[in-house]
Protein backbone atom coordinates (compact mmCIF):
# COMPACT_ATOMS: atom_id res chain seq x y z
CA UNK A 1 0.00 0.00 0.00
CA UNK A 2 1.36 3.35 -0.73
CA UNK A 3 0.94 6.13 1.18
CA UNK A 4 -1.29 8.31 -0.90
CA UNK A 5 -3.16 5.19 -3.17
CA UNK A 6 -6.62 4.38 -2.97
CA UNK A 7 -8.59 1.14 -4.58
CA UNK A 8 -12.22 1.91 -5.68
CA UNK A 9 -14.80 0.52 -7.69
CA UNK A 10 -13.03 0.49 -11.02
CA UNK A 11 -10.58 3.16 -9.89
CA UNK A 12 -6.73 2.32 -9.39
CA UNK A 13 -5.88 5.99 -7.34
CA UNK A 14 -2.10 6.50 -7.30
CA UNK A 15 -3.70 9.20 -5.06
CA UNK A 16 -6.80 10.28 -4.24
CA UNK A 17 -7.04 13.55 -6.10
CA UNK A 18 -9.02 14.33 -9.18
CA UNK A 19 -10.25 17.66 -10.78
CA UNK A 20 -13.75 17.82 -10.67
CA UNK A 21 -16.06 17.55 -14.05
CA UNK A 22 -16.71 21.20 -15.52
CA UNK A 23 -13.71 22.42 -13.89
CA UNK A 24 -11.02 21.05 -16.15
CA UNK A 25 -12.55 20.20 -19.50
CA UNK A 26 -11.71 17.39 -21.46
CA UNK A 27 -7.83 17.64 -20.15
CA UNK A 28 -7.04 19.13 -23.05
CA UNK A 29 -5.90 22.78 -21.51
CA UNK A 30 -4.40 21.53 -17.88
CA UNK A 31 -2.56 18.57 -20.29
CA UNK A 32 -0.52 21.41 -21.82
CA UNK A 33 -0.06 23.05 -18.75
CA UNK A 34 1.08 19.72 -16.15
CA UNK A 35 1.57 15.98 -16.45
CA UNK A 36 -2.10 15.05 -16.32
CA UNK A 37 -0.48 11.16 -15.25
CA UNK A 38 0.31 12.57 -11.67
CA UNK A 39 -3.96 12.75 -10.91
CA UNK A 40 -5.46 10.42 -9.43
CA UNK A 41 -8.04 10.44 -12.25
CA UNK A 42 -9.55 12.90 -13.66
CA UNK A 43 -13.56 13.44 -14.32
CA UNK A 44 -14.23 15.17 -17.61
CA UNK A 45 -17.36 17.63 -18.22
CA UNK A 46 -20.58 16.57 -19.23
CA UNK A 47 -21.71 14.62 -21.84
CA UNK A 48 -24.78 14.64 -23.50
CA UNK A 49 -26.76 12.66 -26.21
CA UNK A 50 -26.83 15.85 -28.40
CA UNK A 51 -24.07 18.74 -28.69
CA UNK A 52 -24.73 21.44 -26.56
CA UNK A 53 -24.14 25.44 -26.58
CA UNK A 54 -25.54 25.52 -22.96
CA UNK A 55 -26.71 28.85 -21.32
CA UNK A 56 -26.71 32.45 -22.78
CA UNK A 57 -23.71 34.44 -20.85
CA UNK A 58 -23.19 35.56 -18.18
CA UNK A 59 -22.33 32.60 -16.98
CA UNK A 60 -20.43 33.13 -13.85
CA UNK A 61 -20.23 35.54 -10.59
CA UNK A 62 -18.29 35.98 -7.90
CA UNK A 63 -19.40 35.53 -4.45
CA UNK A 64 -17.59 35.51 -1.09
CA UNK A 65 -15.49 33.19 -1.09
CA UNK A 66 -17.32 31.47 -3.96
CA UNK A 67 -18.87 31.76 -7.50
CA UNK A 68 -22.10 31.29 -9.12
CA UNK A 69 -21.88 29.41 -12.14
CA UNK A 70 -24.75 28.13 -15.02
CA UNK A 71 -22.52 26.73 -17.87
CA UNK A 72 -25.71 24.73 -18.47
CA UNK A 73 -23.39 21.66 -19.52
CA UNK A 74 -21.90 23.00 -22.52
CA UNK A 75 -20.71 20.33 -24.14
CA UNK A 76 -20.07 18.97 -27.86
CA UNK A 77 -21.90 15.74 -27.46
CA UNK A 78 -20.98 12.48 -26.28
CA UNK A 79 -20.72 10.90 -30.64
CA UNK A 80 -17.52 14.02 -30.50
CA UNK A 81 -16.29 13.23 -27.12
CA UNK A 82 -16.25 9.50 -27.68
CA UNK A 83 -14.72 9.92 -31.27
CA UNK A 84 -12.16 12.47 -30.06
CA UNK A 85 -11.81 14.21 -27.00
CA UNK A 86 -11.31 11.13 -24.95
CA UNK A 87 -8.87 9.02 -27.57
CA UNK A 88 -6.79 12.62 -27.32
CA UNK A 89 -6.53 12.55 -23.63
CA UNK A 90 -6.24 8.95 -23.11
CA UNK A 91 -3.54 8.59 -26.03
CA UNK A 92 -1.48 11.51 -24.11
CA UNK A 93 -1.85 10.30 -20.41
CA UNK A 94 -2.43 6.63 -20.26
CA UNK A 95 -2.20 5.81 -16.91
CA UNK A 96 -4.80 8.08 -15.99
CA UNK A 97 -8.10 6.84 -15.12
CA UNK A 98 -11.10 8.41 -16.45
CA UNK A 99 -14.43 9.60 -15.33
CA UNK A 100 -16.72 10.45 -17.60
CA UNK A 101 -19.55 12.86 -16.76
CA UNK A 102 -23.22 11.83 -17.88
CA UNK A 103 -25.80 14.31 -18.21
CA UNK A 104 -29.34 14.19 -19.96
CA UNK A 105 -32.94 15.48 -19.79
CA UNK A 106 -34.50 12.49 -20.13
CA UNK A 107 -34.20 8.42 -18.97
CA UNK A 108 -33.30 6.98 -22.49
CA UNK A 109 -30.86 10.07 -23.00
CA UNK A 110 -28.70 9.18 -19.67
CA UNK A 111 -28.44 5.21 -20.97
CA UNK A 112 -28.15 5.91 -24.00
CA UNK A 113 -25.00 8.04 -23.24
CA UNK A 114 -23.84 5.84 -20.63
CA UNK A 115 -24.05 2.81 -22.70
CA UNK A 116 -21.70 4.17 -25.24
CA UNK A 117 -19.21 5.90 -23.23
CA UNK A 118 -18.64 3.37 -20.70
CA UNK A 119 -17.39 1.39 -23.48
CA UNK A 120 -14.80 4.05 -24.82
CA UNK A 121 -11.04 3.04 -24.32
CA UNK A 122 -9.73 5.02 -21.25
CA UNK A 123 -12.80 5.01 -19.51
CA UNK A 124 -12.46 3.74 -15.93
CA UNK A 125 -16.34 5.25 -14.38
CA UNK A 126 -19.04 6.74 -14.82
CA UNK A 127 -20.59 9.70 -12.99
CA UNK A 128 -24.22 9.88 -13.47
CA UNK A 129 -24.85 13.80 -13.36
CA UNK A 130 -28.43 13.13 -11.51
CA UNK A 131 -27.54 16.82 -10.14
CA UNK A 132 -26.90 19.61 -12.08
CA UNK A 133 -29.10 22.99 -10.96
CA UNK A 134 -28.52 24.98 -14.39
CA UNK A 135 -30.78 23.42 -17.16
CA UNK A 136 -34.31 23.38 -17.57
CA UNK A 137 -35.56 19.93 -17.81
CA UNK A 138 -33.56 16.36 -16.46
CA UNK A 139 -30.58 17.06 -14.13
CA UNK A 140 -31.45 17.59 -10.61
CA UNK A 141 -35.16 17.30 -11.59
CA UNK A 142 -33.77 13.03 -11.10
CA UNK A 143 -31.21 13.94 -8.19
CA UNK A 144 -34.15 15.21 -6.00
CA UNK A 145 -36.87 13.17 -6.14
CA UNK A 146 -35.69 9.23 -4.63
CA UNK A 147 -38.16 7.29 -7.54
CA UNK A 148 -36.72 9.05 -9.94
CA UNK A 149 -33.04 8.58 -8.89
CA UNK A 150 -33.19 4.67 -8.05
CA UNK A 151 -35.12 4.37 -11.79
CA UNK A 152 -32.39 6.09 -13.14
CA UNK A 153 -29.37 4.68 -11.34
CA UNK A 154 -30.83 1.36 -12.23
CA UNK A 155 -31.06 1.96 -15.83
CA UNK A 156 -27.54 2.83 -16.13
CA UNK A 157 -26.15 0.68 -14.13
CA UNK A 158 -27.83 -2.25 -15.80
CA UNK A 159 -26.03 -0.72 -19.58
CA UNK A 160 -22.93 0.85 -18.28
CA UNK A 161 -19.38 -1.41 -18.99
CA UNK A 162 -17.63 0.48 -16.15
CA UNK A 163 -19.03 1.31 -12.67
CA UNK A 164 -21.05 4.06 -12.10
CA UNK A 165 -21.03 6.85 -9.36
CA UNK A 166 -23.91 9.02 -8.79
CA UNK A 167 -23.33 12.67 -8.21
CA UNK A 168 -26.19 13.75 -5.62
CA UNK A 169 -27.41 17.34 -5.44
CA UNK A 170 -26.98 19.75 -1.86
CA UNK A 171 -30.27 21.02 -3.15
CA UNK A 172 -32.49 18.80 -1.15
CA UNK A 173 -34.70 18.37 2.10
CA UNK A 174 -32.76 14.86 2.98
CA UNK A 175 -29.85 13.51 1.25
CA UNK A 176 -30.01 10.59 3.05
CA UNK A 177 -33.37 9.45 1.83
CA UNK A 178 -32.20 10.21 -2.01
CA UNK A 179 -28.53 7.93 -1.28
CA UNK A 180 -30.50 5.30 0.71
CA UNK A 181 -32.67 5.49 -2.88
CA UNK A 182 -29.84 5.18 -5.50
CA UNK A 183 -28.34 2.54 -3.11
CA UNK A 184 -30.72 0.21 -3.76
CA UNK A 185 -29.87 -0.13 -7.61
CA UNK A 186 -26.38 -0.83 -6.67
CA UNK A 187 -23.84 1.74 -7.83
CA UNK A 188 -20.69 1.68 -7.36
CA UNK A 189 -20.40 4.85 -5.09
CA UNK A 190 -21.52 8.16 -4.43
CA UNK A 191 -20.03 11.82 -5.95
CA UNK A 192 -20.89 14.77 -3.65
CA UNK A 193 -21.85 17.87 -3.43
CA UNK A 194 -22.78 19.48 -6.68
CA UNK A 195 -23.18 23.20 -6.37
CA UNK A 196 -25.96 25.18 -4.22
CA UNK A 197 -28.46 26.65 -5.97
CA UNK A 198 -27.85 30.68 -5.88
CA UNK A 199 -28.46 34.06 -7.06
CA UNK A 200 -26.87 37.34 -7.41
CA UNK A 201 -28.11 40.52 -8.25
CA UNK A 202 -26.39 43.92 -10.22
CA UNK A 203 -26.79 46.92 -8.24
CA UNK A 204 -27.28 48.74 -11.04
CA UNK A 205 -28.98 46.69 -13.49
CA UNK A 206 -31.70 45.76 -11.05
CA UNK A 207 -31.45 42.59 -12.59
CA UNK A 208 -29.64 39.16 -11.86
CA UNK A 209 -25.93 38.89 -13.01
CA UNK A 210 -26.55 35.62 -14.13
CA UNK A 211 -28.06 35.74 -17.58
CA UNK A 212 -29.61 32.43 -16.22
CA UNK A 213 -30.47 33.76 -13.20
CA UNK A 214 -29.92 31.32 -10.97
CA UNK A 215 -26.97 29.28 -10.98
CA UNK A 216 -24.81 26.79 -8.85
CA UNK A 217 -22.91 28.03 -5.73
CA UNK A 218 -19.08 26.69 -5.50
CA UNK A 219 -15.52 27.61 -4.08
CA UNK A 220 -14.36 27.52 -0.46
CA UNK A 221 -17.75 29.24 1.23
CA UNK A 222 -19.59 25.00 -0.14
CA UNK A 223 -17.08 23.41 2.05
CA UNK A 224 -18.97 23.10 5.39
CA UNK A 225 -21.96 22.01 3.72
CA UNK A 226 -20.00 19.52 1.78
CA UNK A 227 -18.54 18.02 4.78
CA UNK A 228 -22.15 17.81 6.25
CA UNK A 229 -23.66 16.07 3.37
CA UNK A 230 -20.81 13.31 3.12
CA UNK A 231 -20.66 12.57 7.00
CA UNK A 232 -25.14 12.30 5.97
CA UNK A 233 -24.66 10.08 3.46
CA UNK A 234 -21.90 8.00 5.06
CA UNK A 235 -23.64 7.61 8.02
CA UNK A 236 -26.57 5.53 6.00
CA UNK A 237 -24.14 4.27 3.49
CA UNK A 238 -21.25 2.38 2.95
CA UNK A 239 -20.60 2.85 -0.54
CA UNK A 240 -17.13 4.36 -1.73
CA UNK A 241 -17.82 8.34 -1.89
CA UNK A 242 -15.67 10.97 -4.06
CA UNK A 243 -15.98 13.55 -2.07
CA UNK A 244 -15.97 17.28 -3.58
CA UNK A 245 -17.20 20.95 -2.58
CA UNK A 246 -14.81 23.89 -1.88
CA UNK A 247 -11.55 22.02 -1.86
CA UNK A 248 -8.50 23.81 -2.16
CA UNK A 249 -5.95 22.55 -0.18
CA UNK A 250 -4.34 19.26 1.63
CA UNK A 251 -5.71 20.11 4.82
CA UNK A 252 -9.35 20.35 3.26
CA UNK A 253 -8.56 16.96 1.49
CA UNK A 254 -7.98 15.22 4.69
CA UNK A 255 -11.09 16.65 6.34
CA UNK A 256 -13.20 15.17 3.56
CA UNK A 257 -11.82 11.88 4.45
CA UNK A 258 -12.96 12.03 7.73
CA UNK A 259 -16.16 13.26 7.04
CA UNK A 260 -16.72 9.86 4.93
CA UNK A 261 -14.90 10.57 1.57
CA UNK A 262 -12.30 7.82 0.30
CA UNK A 263 -11.42 10.19 -3.09
CA UNK A 264 -11.98 13.88 -3.63
CA UNK A 265 -12.16 16.21 -6.08
CA UNK A 266 -10.99 19.59 -7.01
CA UNK A 267 -13.02 21.82 -9.12
CA UNK A 268 -13.30 25.75 -8.27
CA UNK A 269 -9.62 25.40 -7.04
CA UNK A 270 -8.65 24.97 -10.60
CA UNK A 271 -10.29 27.67 -11.80
CA UNK A 272 -8.55 30.19 -9.49
CA UNK A 273 -5.55 28.11 -9.74
CA UNK A 274 -4.68 25.54 -13.13
CA UNK A 275 -1.54 24.22 -11.14
CA UNK A 276 -4.17 23.16 -7.66
CA UNK A 277 -4.51 19.63 -8.31
CA UNK A 278 -0.60 18.98 -8.62
CA UNK A 279 -0.07 21.63 -5.56
CA UNK A 280 -2.43 19.53 -3.35
CA UNK A 281 -0.50 16.14 -4.48
CA UNK A 282 2.48 17.33 -3.60
CA UNK A 283 0.99 19.16 -0.09
CA UNK A 284 -0.58 16.00 1.00
CA UNK A 285 2.58 13.71 2.24
CA UNK A 286 4.15 16.66 4.94
CA UNK A 287 0.83 17.33 5.74
CA UNK A 288 -0.26 13.89 6.51
CA UNK A 289 3.05 13.31 8.53
CA UNK A 290 1.99 16.06 11.14
CA UNK A 291 -1.07 14.88 11.63
CA UNK A 292 0.10 11.11 11.66
CA UNK A 293 -1.86 9.27 8.84
CA UNK A 294 0.64 7.13 7.80
CA UNK A 295 -1.49 6.59 4.50
CA UNK A 296 -5.10 7.94 2.82
CA UNK A 297 -6.30 4.10 3.38
CA UNK A 298 -5.21 4.20 6.71
CA UNK A 299 -7.22 7.43 7.29
CA UNK A 300 -9.87 5.49 5.73
CA UNK A 301 -9.64 2.23 7.80
CA UNK A 302 -9.78 4.52 10.94
CA UNK A 303 -12.96 5.82 10.06
CA UNK A 304 -14.55 3.09 9.26
CA UNK A 305 -14.10 2.02 12.96
CA UNK A 306 -14.82 5.03 14.71
CA UNK A 307 -17.52 7.05 12.74
CA UNK A 308 -20.58 8.27 14.73
CA UNK A 309 -23.60 7.59 12.99
CA UNK B 1 3.65 29.04 -22.20
CA UNK B 2 1.37 29.95 -19.76
CA UNK B 3 2.29 30.00 -16.42
CA UNK B 4 1.37 31.11 -13.01
CA UNK B 5 3.64 33.91 -12.63
CA UNK B 6 4.79 36.46 -9.42
CA UNK B 7 5.34 39.34 -10.78
CA UNK B 8 6.34 42.69 -8.81
CA UNK B 9 4.55 46.07 -8.31
CA UNK B 10 7.15 48.37 -9.44
CA UNK B 11 4.83 51.30 -9.89
CA UNK B 12 1.30 52.41 -9.88
CA UNK B 13 0.11 55.64 -10.78
CA UNK B 14 -3.36 57.02 -11.67
CA UNK B 15 -3.49 58.04 -15.43
CA UNK B 16 -7.02 59.42 -15.49
CA UNK B 17 -9.89 59.27 -13.04
CA UNK B 18 -9.99 55.96 -11.62
CA UNK B 19 -8.19 54.59 -14.45
CA UNK B 20 -4.91 53.13 -13.13
CA UNK B 21 -1.35 51.88 -14.38
CA UNK B 22 0.07 49.29 -13.20
CA UNK B 23 4.07 47.91 -14.06
CA UNK B 24 4.62 44.59 -12.65
CA UNK B 25 8.09 42.67 -13.28
CA UNK B 26 9.53 39.78 -13.72
CA UNK B 27 9.80 36.71 -15.49
CA UNK B 28 6.79 36.86 -17.70
CA UNK B 29 8.88 38.68 -20.53
CA UNK B 30 10.94 36.03 -20.68
CA UNK B 31 8.80 34.26 -23.15
CA UNK B 32 7.28 35.89 -26.28
CA UNK B 33 4.29 38.17 -25.37
CA UNK B 34 2.09 39.01 -28.43
CA UNK B 35 -0.06 42.26 -28.75
CA UNK B 36 -3.23 41.21 -27.54
CA UNK B 37 -2.69 38.64 -25.10
CA UNK B 38 -4.24 39.06 -21.97
CA UNK B 39 -3.39 38.04 -18.33
CA UNK B 40 -5.63 36.55 -15.31
CA UNK B 41 -4.53 38.42 -11.99
CA UNK B 42 -4.92 37.07 -8.84
CA UNK B 43 -6.81 39.20 -6.53
CA UNK B 44 -4.40 39.49 -3.18
CA UNK B 45 -7.32 38.70 -0.72
CA UNK B 46 -8.89 34.87 -0.37
CA UNK B 47 -12.27 36.23 -0.88
CA UNK B 48 -12.10 36.72 -3.79
CA UNK B 49 -11.90 33.86 -6.13
CA UNK B 50 -11.86 34.50 -9.39
CA UNK B 51 -9.09 36.28 -11.36
CA UNK B 52 -9.60 39.12 -13.30
CA UNK B 53 -8.73 39.50 -16.76
CA UNK B 54 -6.64 42.65 -18.07
CA UNK B 55 -5.41 43.00 -21.73
CA UNK B 56 -1.27 43.98 -21.81
CA UNK B 57 -0.77 47.60 -21.93
CA UNK B 58 2.98 47.48 -22.90
CA UNK B 59 5.66 44.46 -22.98
CA UNK B 60 9.40 45.78 -22.02
CA UNK B 61 11.67 42.98 -22.89
CA UNK B 62 14.97 45.20 -22.14
CA UNK B 63 13.63 46.17 -18.85
CA UNK B 64 11.67 42.81 -17.87
CA UNK B 65 8.41 44.10 -17.20
CA UNK B 66 4.81 44.74 -18.55
CA UNK B 67 2.23 47.19 -17.93
CA UNK B 68 -1.69 46.87 -17.48
CA UNK B 69 -4.50 49.61 -17.19
CA UNK B 70 -7.63 49.29 -15.39
CA UNK B 71 -10.41 51.08 -14.06
CA UNK B 72 -11.70 50.76 -10.34
CA UNK B 73 -15.35 49.28 -10.92
CA UNK B 74 -15.42 47.43 -7.73
CA UNK B 75 -14.22 45.69 -4.91
CA UNK B 76 -10.96 43.61 -6.42
CA UNK B 77 -9.91 46.43 -8.97
CA UNK B 78 -9.65 48.62 -5.40
CA UNK B 79 -7.93 46.45 -3.68
CA UNK B 80 -5.73 46.35 -6.90
CA UNK B 81 -5.63 50.49 -6.97
CA UNK B 82 -3.74 50.21 -3.03
CA UNK B 83 -1.03 48.07 -3.78
CA UNK B 84 2.22 50.31 -4.08
CA UNK B 85 5.99 49.31 -5.05
CA UNK B 86 6.95 46.26 -3.41
CA UNK B 87 3.85 44.27 -3.26
CA UNK B 88 3.58 40.86 -5.28
CA UNK B 89 0.62 39.43 -7.61
CA UNK B 90 -0.27 36.00 -9.03
CA UNK B 91 -0.43 36.79 -12.78
CA UNK B 92 -1.37 33.65 -14.77
CA UNK B 93 -0.13 34.53 -18.74
CA UNK B 94 0.05 35.23 -21.44
CA UNK B 95 -3.39 34.19 -22.35
CA UNK B 96 -5.34 33.91 -25.80
CA UNK B 97 -4.11 35.01 -28.87
CA UNK B 98 -3.05 38.69 -30.20
CA UNK B 99 -3.79 40.79 -33.10
CA UNK B 100 -3.19 39.49 -36.16
CA UNK B 101 -0.77 41.65 -38.31
CA UNK B 102 1.88 39.01 -40.01
CA UNK B 103 -0.45 39.51 -43.95
CA UNK B 104 -0.01 43.18 -43.51
CA UNK B 105 2.47 44.65 -46.73
CA UNK B 106 5.27 47.25 -45.94
CA UNK B 107 4.39 50.61 -44.77
CA UNK B 108 0.49 49.18 -44.51
CA UNK B 109 -2.00 51.82 -43.63
CA UNK B 110 -3.97 50.77 -40.09
CA UNK B 111 -6.66 51.95 -38.46
CA UNK B 112 -6.50 51.48 -34.77
CA UNK B 113 -10.07 51.77 -32.71
CA UNK B 114 -9.83 52.12 -28.87
CA UNK B 115 -12.79 52.81 -26.43
CA UNK B 116 -12.32 53.78 -22.80
CA UNK B 117 -10.28 51.23 -20.96
CA UNK B 118 -10.46 48.46 -23.92
CA UNK B 119 -7.15 51.06 -25.70
CA UNK B 120 -4.78 49.33 -23.28
CA UNK B 121 -3.64 46.05 -25.33
CA UNK B 122 -4.19 48.39 -28.68
CA UNK B 123 -1.04 50.52 -26.95
CA UNK B 124 1.49 47.95 -27.43
CA UNK B 125 -0.02 46.50 -30.86
CA UNK B 126 0.75 50.16 -32.19
CA UNK B 127 4.40 50.64 -30.93
CA UNK B 128 5.25 47.26 -32.30
CA UNK B 129 3.46 48.43 -35.81
CA UNK B 130 4.90 51.95 -35.72
CA UNK B 131 8.32 50.36 -35.21
CA UNK B 132 7.65 48.39 -38.06
CA UNK B 133 7.54 51.16 -39.98
CA UNK B 134 3.14 51.20 -41.02
CA UNK B 135 1.16 53.99 -40.95
CA UNK B 136 -1.16 54.43 -38.31
CA UNK B 137 -4.02 56.53 -37.63
CA UNK B 138 -6.01 56.48 -34.28
CA UNK B 139 -9.53 56.71 -33.23
CA UNK B 140 -10.20 57.13 -29.45
CA UNK B 141 -13.33 57.39 -27.62
CA UNK B 142 -14.06 58.66 -23.91
CA UNK B 143 -17.28 59.23 -21.61
CA UNK B 144 -15.31 62.30 -21.02
CA UNK B 145 -12.45 64.61 -20.27
CA UNK B 146 -11.69 63.18 -16.67
CA UNK B 147 -11.72 59.75 -18.17
CA UNK B 148 -9.21 60.16 -21.14
CA UNK B 149 -5.68 58.68 -20.80
CA UNK B 150 -2.67 58.00 -23.10
CA UNK B 151 -3.54 60.27 -25.94
CA UNK B 152 -0.15 61.95 -25.87
CA UNK B 153 1.30 58.33 -25.96
CA UNK B 154 -0.90 57.50 -29.17
CA UNK B 155 -0.29 60.56 -30.74
CA UNK B 156 3.76 59.34 -31.10
CA UNK B 157 2.38 56.49 -33.16
CA UNK B 158 0.29 58.26 -35.65
CA UNK B 159 -2.55 60.80 -36.65
CA UNK B 160 -4.68 60.83 -33.29
CA UNK B 161 -7.88 62.11 -32.71
CA UNK B 162 -10.55 61.88 -29.98
CA UNK B 163 -13.94 62.07 -29.19
CA UNK B 164 -16.28 62.37 -26.03
CA UNK B 165 -19.26 61.01 -25.40
CA UNK B 166 -20.24 64.14 -23.43
CA UNK B 167 -18.27 66.88 -25.51
CA UNK B 168 -16.15 68.09 -22.87
CA UNK B 169 -12.94 67.16 -24.94
CA UNK B 170 -12.43 66.51 -28.31
CA UNK B 171 -15.35 65.65 -31.21
CA UNK B 172 -18.80 65.10 -28.94
CA UNK B 173 -20.02 61.69 -30.33
CA UNK B 174 -19.53 58.10 -30.98
CA UNK B 175 -16.35 56.87 -32.28
CA UNK B 176 -17.93 56.12 -35.55
CA UNK B 177 -18.64 59.97 -35.96
CA UNK B 178 -14.99 60.59 -35.13
CA UNK B 179 -13.71 57.83 -37.92
CA UNK B 180 -16.56 59.12 -40.56
CA UNK B 181 -15.53 62.89 -40.29
CA UNK B 182 -11.69 62.44 -40.52
CA UNK B 183 -11.16 58.94 -41.09
CA UNK B 184 -12.48 58.31 -44.54
CA UNK B 185 -10.20 59.46 -47.39
CA UNK B 186 -7.94 56.14 -46.77
CA UNK B 187 -8.25 52.19 -47.25
CA UNK B 188 -7.04 50.70 -44.61
CA UNK B 189 -5.67 47.59 -44.75
CA UNK B 190 -6.21 46.31 -41.55
CA UNK B 191 -8.60 47.94 -38.46
CA UNK B 192 -8.01 46.59 -34.98
CA UNK B 193 -10.58 47.95 -32.21
CA UNK B 194 -10.57 47.13 -28.61
CA UNK B 195 -14.16 48.78 -26.53
CA UNK B 196 -17.14 48.14 -24.70
CA UNK B 197 -19.47 46.12 -26.62
CA UNK B 198 -21.51 48.78 -28.49
CA UNK B 199 -18.42 50.00 -29.88
CA UNK B 200 -17.33 46.89 -31.16
CA UNK B 201 -20.76 46.35 -32.72
CA UNK B 202 -20.71 49.47 -34.31
CA UNK B 203 -17.60 48.79 -36.10
CA UNK B 204 -18.39 45.48 -37.00
CA UNK B 205 -21.08 46.80 -38.67
CA UNK B 206 -19.01 50.07 -40.16
CA UNK B 207 -16.54 47.54 -41.63
CA UNK B 208 -18.82 44.85 -42.27
CA UNK B 209 -17.05 42.68 -45.37
CA UNK B 210 -13.68 43.96 -44.81
CA UNK B 211 -10.76 41.05 -45.11
CA UNK B 212 -8.74 42.54 -42.24
CA UNK B 213 -10.66 43.83 -39.10
CA UNK B 214 -10.45 42.98 -36.11
CA UNK B 215 -12.11 43.32 -32.35
CA UNK B 216 -10.44 42.14 -29.14
CA UNK B 217 -13.92 41.25 -27.31
CA UNK B 218 -14.32 41.35 -23.69
CA UNK B 219 -16.39 38.70 -21.37
CA UNK B 220 -17.11 37.93 -17.96
CA UNK B 221 -14.48 35.15 -17.65
CA UNK B 222 -13.45 32.45 -14.75
CA UNK B 223 -10.38 30.63 -15.88
CA UNK B 224 -8.69 32.11 -18.40
CA UNK B 225 -7.44 29.05 -20.08
CA UNK B 226 -10.53 27.27 -21.41
CA UNK B 227 -11.49 25.09 -18.93
CA UNK B 228 -14.67 26.31 -17.33
CA UNK B 229 -16.58 27.49 -20.74
CA UNK B 230 -17.92 30.81 -19.18
CA UNK B 231 -17.11 33.11 -21.87
CA UNK B 232 -18.31 31.49 -24.86
CA UNK B 233 -19.85 33.51 -27.56
CA UNK B 234 -21.88 31.37 -31.19
CA UNK B 235 -20.36 32.08 -34.13
CA UNK B 236 -21.88 33.99 -37.06
CA UNK B 237 -21.72 30.81 -39.41
CA UNK B 238 -23.91 29.20 -36.65
CA UNK B 239 -25.59 31.77 -34.84
CA UNK B 240 -28.03 29.59 -32.47
CA UNK B 241 -26.24 26.21 -32.39
CA UNK B 242 -23.80 23.92 -30.10
CA UNK B 243 -20.68 25.83 -32.23
CA UNK B 244 -18.89 28.34 -29.98
CA UNK B 245 -15.58 30.11 -29.65
CA UNK B 246 -14.19 31.02 -26.46
CA UNK B 247 -13.07 34.51 -25.72
CA UNK B 248 -10.03 33.25 -23.25
CA UNK B 249 -8.49 30.65 -25.53
CA UNK B 250 -9.98 31.09 -29.13
CA UNK B 251 -9.91 34.79 -29.05
CA UNK B 252 -10.00 37.62 -27.16
CA UNK B 253 -9.29 39.11 -30.70
CA UNK B 254 -11.75 37.70 -33.67
CA UNK B 255 -12.12 39.14 -37.22
CA UNK B 256 -15.23 40.99 -36.92
CA UNK B 257 -17.13 38.34 -39.36
CA UNK B 258 -16.44 35.42 -37.09
CA UNK B 259 -18.40 35.53 -33.76
CA UNK B 260 -21.56 36.99 -32.53
CA UNK B 261 -21.00 40.22 -29.79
Amino acid sequence: MTTLGVQLPGLDLKNPIMPASGCCGFGEELGNLYDLNQLGAIMIKAATSKPRFGNPTPRVAETPQGMLNAIGLQNPGVATIVAEKIPKLHAKFKDLPIIANVAGSAQADYVAVCDQISRAPGVSAIELNISCPNVAHGGMEFGVDPTAAFELTKACVNVSAVPIYVKLSPNVTDIREIAKAVAMAQPAGFTLINTLVGMRFDLTTRQAILANQTGGLSGPAVLPVALRLIHQVRSVCDLPIIGMGGVTCAEDVLEMIIAGADAVAIGTANLTDPFACPEIITALPAVMAKYHISSIESLIHERKGKLVK
Amino acid sequence: MIKDYTLTVTNQIEVADTIYELTLAGAITKDPIAAGQFVNVKIPNPAYILRRPFGIAEVNVAQGYIKLIYRVVGDGTQILAQLSKGATLNVLGPLGHGFPSEFLNQNADVLIIGGGTGLPPLYELSRRLYHEGHHLDIALGFPNKQRIFYEAKMSQFGHTMVSTDDGSYGLQGTIIDLIDQNFTDKSYQAIYACGPRGLELAVSAHFKGHPHAYISAEARMACGIGICNACVLHTTADTSGATNKKVCTDGPVFHINEVVL
